[in-house]
């Protein structure tokens, strides 16, 4: 097992290393820092003592390093658009995405596993047929449309929610959350539908494919057999066996919210990081998106390592395996 | 003319795949909407008469119309005009047209590039091998519109010029394809791998072939079935990735609208009662999108061996 987790890490330091390369090259060789930060006005001169200055001028794994040394520290730059430090920006933009993608992901976990074991376990019956036709267009349908419907119709035929912004915040030390407000409540609903009805229609499907599949094995046959009533069978036998799988697609799946979070803030102008990458690269505003690259690399290696990890404690022949 | 109805009959028989596909409504819909989409789209300059990119073609004064069968509507443009003047149907078959083009061309890409180094990793194994396999790994991970705004955020920044409008459909269409080439290679590889043990390879290989000629004459067209499934089903994740690229702003300029860009000029009409600018485009790109998918999934289900 501690094999197992050492060469999990290695590679995951490996990755990471690989992602700051890139995020480095990106950010030394695109666009030129002193350009961006000085005006026409400035000499040649003052531009080169200025590049001497902020190191520009040093060997390159010498600049490579004091990059991961300012990343390690928290010092990520200043923005190119905005001259603002690129951390209090992100710092700005985290709550936002964050809080959103929680309840668009609890959204889709509350509707989408007990939809999922409804339409496994009454697959002809015509409320199941419906949900799968759902799913169907739910997958076929781009995240921006969903959006959009959601507006028009909840937002501005029915005007129950508002269209776009946060609503009202409140300030817990330097984290800003719209939670605790009633305003702020209502606004964070269509987006969190929208950014989950992606998220929900995979995990119907993924729980009505396990779940059919549990249904055969033999322990839970074994369980109808003795006379268990229905209701023991699949909630305190076959539904634990499924959620196994669901849960670490679900993590792997968290990725897949964090870019569509960039087009639901896009759509309902919601102020978090993925609406600050979108004007980051419209912008060219390469700090901005270095770090973010760096961010995104960071949580990805995370996910996959939690899940990995996870799998690895649940499931034993992994940890076999992968120490031989 | 009951012969000739007799010999289609008995041809639709002893094809199993048609066989299927007719007695499919699903499959026989989906096909409906994809010719009607896809084929409205690339006969466009056929089909309408006015060039929606060439302002002399329309007026201004002709602008918010709705369409011909609301009060208001003119008889001229049977779907409404937008806030340009533009007659609706020419805007969308010609944005579908760019959409499509795009699409196809990021997926041709893809193929090319996806499938040679399938080819390659999957013939010679090796440390090639680990490799791709390791970049495909942590790309299928990210998602794919992550990947595109990376390479366009990338692209925007090495290339200072890349503002101009032929530079920007090529870097639109590489973000594209780069995302989507790891299925290719995959799919190629594992495929390969099951050919490369074979008699006829070994033979070709005893015979002294070179390898390049083994793969592209051997291999290449017996790994060709699943190929074309994933095409089929990558055909709307690409038309997604565009219009969805469009939509965020980092699509094409706006003096060539695809239909991600129709859409989001649309939504600025959404509180105003113009409904046809934003749902019109809507409406086309999810029957477009939809009736692909549908037809790759019938393609699937069809050269699937399990469900035999």
């Amino acid at each position: 097992m501690l094999t197992y987790v050492a060469k999990r890490l290695g590679q995951s330091i490996f990755v990471m290393i690989a992602v700051a390369f890139l995020a480095f090259a990106l950010f030394r060789f695109a666009g030129d820092p002193v350009m961006q930060m000085t005006g026409v006005e400035t000499s040649v001169q003052e531009r080169e003592a200025l590049r001497e200055q902020l190191g520009l001028t040093d060997p390159f794994p010498l600049q490579f390093l004091r990059f991961v040394a300012d990343l390690l520290r928290g010092d990520f730059g200043f923005s190119f658009r905005t001259r603002q430090p690129v951390g209090e920006m992100i710092l700005d933009g985290l709550p936002a995405t964050f809080e959103l993608g929680l309840v668009a992901l609890a959204v889709s976990l509350v509707v989408g596993i007990p939809a999922g074991v409804y339409t496994a376990l009454h697959p002809r019956s015509v409320a199941g047929q419906g949900l799968l036709l759902v799913t169907l267009i739910g997958i076929s349908v781009p995240t921006f449309v969903t959006g959009i419907l959601l507006i028009f119709v909840f937002g501005v035929q029915l005007g129950w929610f508002p269209t776009f912004g946060r609503g009202q915040t409140v300030q817990i030390g330097w984290w800003s959350s719209n939670l605790l407000t009633p305003s702020g409540l209502r606004s964070i609903v269509l987006p969190a539908i929208s950014l989950g009805t992606y998220q929900m229609t995979l995990t119907m499907r993924l729980v009505r494919a396990q779940m059919m599949e549990v249904m055969r094995t033999d322990h839970v046959r074994f369980a109808i057999a003795r006379g268990l009533p229905f209701r023991t069978v699949h909630l305190r036998h076959a539904l634990p066996n499924t959620l196994i799988p669901v849960i670490t697609v679900v993590g792997l799946q968290f990725g897949g919210m964090i870019a569509f979070s960039i087009v639901t803030e896009s759509v309902f102008q919601w102020p978090g990081l993925g609406l600050l990458f979108l004007r980051s690269i419209r912008f060219v505003d390469i700090p901005v998106m270095s770090v973010y690259l760096v961010l995104i690399g960071l949580l990805f290696v995370l996910i996959n390592l939690t899940v990995d990890l996870l799998y690895a404690a649940i499931d034993p022949r992994i940890r076999i395996r992968g120490s031989a | 003319m009951t012969r000739v109805a007799k010999r289609i009959g008995s041809w639709i028989r002893n094809h199993e795949a048609v066989y299927l596909f007719v007695h499919s409504p699903l499959a026989l819909i989906a096909a409906l909407f994809a010719i009607i989409t896809v084929g409205g789209a690339l006969l466009a300059p056929w089909v309408v008469d006015t060039d929606p990119y060439d302002p002399a073609t329309y007026r201004l004064a002709d602008g918010f119309l709705p369409p011909a069968w609301q009060p208001g509507g003119d008889a001229r443009f049977v779907l409404g005009t937008d806030d340009q003047g533009r007659d609706m149907v020419a805007s969308i078959l010609y944005g579908a047209r760019l959409s499509l083009r795009i699409a196809v061309s990021a997926m041709a890409i893809a193929t090319v590039v996806g499938v040679s180094i399938g080819l390659i990793a999957g013939y010679y194994g090796g440390w090639f091998d680990t490799l791709v396999m390791r970049i495909a790994d942590v790309q299928l991970s990210l998602p794919a519109v992550l990947t595109a705004l990376l390479i366009d955020g990338i692209a925007r920044g090495v290339l200072p010029g890349a503002q101009r409008d032929e530079l920007r459909i090529m870097v639109i269409i590489s973000a594209i394809a780069l995302s989507l080439w790891v299925n290719f290679a995959r799919t190629t590889r594992a495929a390969v791998f099951v050919e490369r043990n074979k008699e006829y390879v070994q033979s070709s290989q005893i015979m002294g072939e070179h390898p390049a000629r083994i793969l592209a004459v051997q291999i290449l067209p017996n790994v060709l079935a699943p190929l074309l499934v994933i095409m089929t089903v990558d055909l709307g994740r690409a038309i997604l990735l565009e219009a969805t690229l469009s939509f965020l702003g980092v699509g094409l300029p706006a003096n060539a609208p695809s239909l991600g860009t129709l859409i989001r000029i649309g939504m600025d009409y959404l509180f105003s009662g113009q409904w046809w600018i934003l749902w019109l485009p809507t409406l086309f790109l999810v029957a477009m999108v939809i009736s692909v998918n549908l037809l790759g999934d019938f393609l699937r289900d069809l050269f699937n061996p399990r469900l035999r």
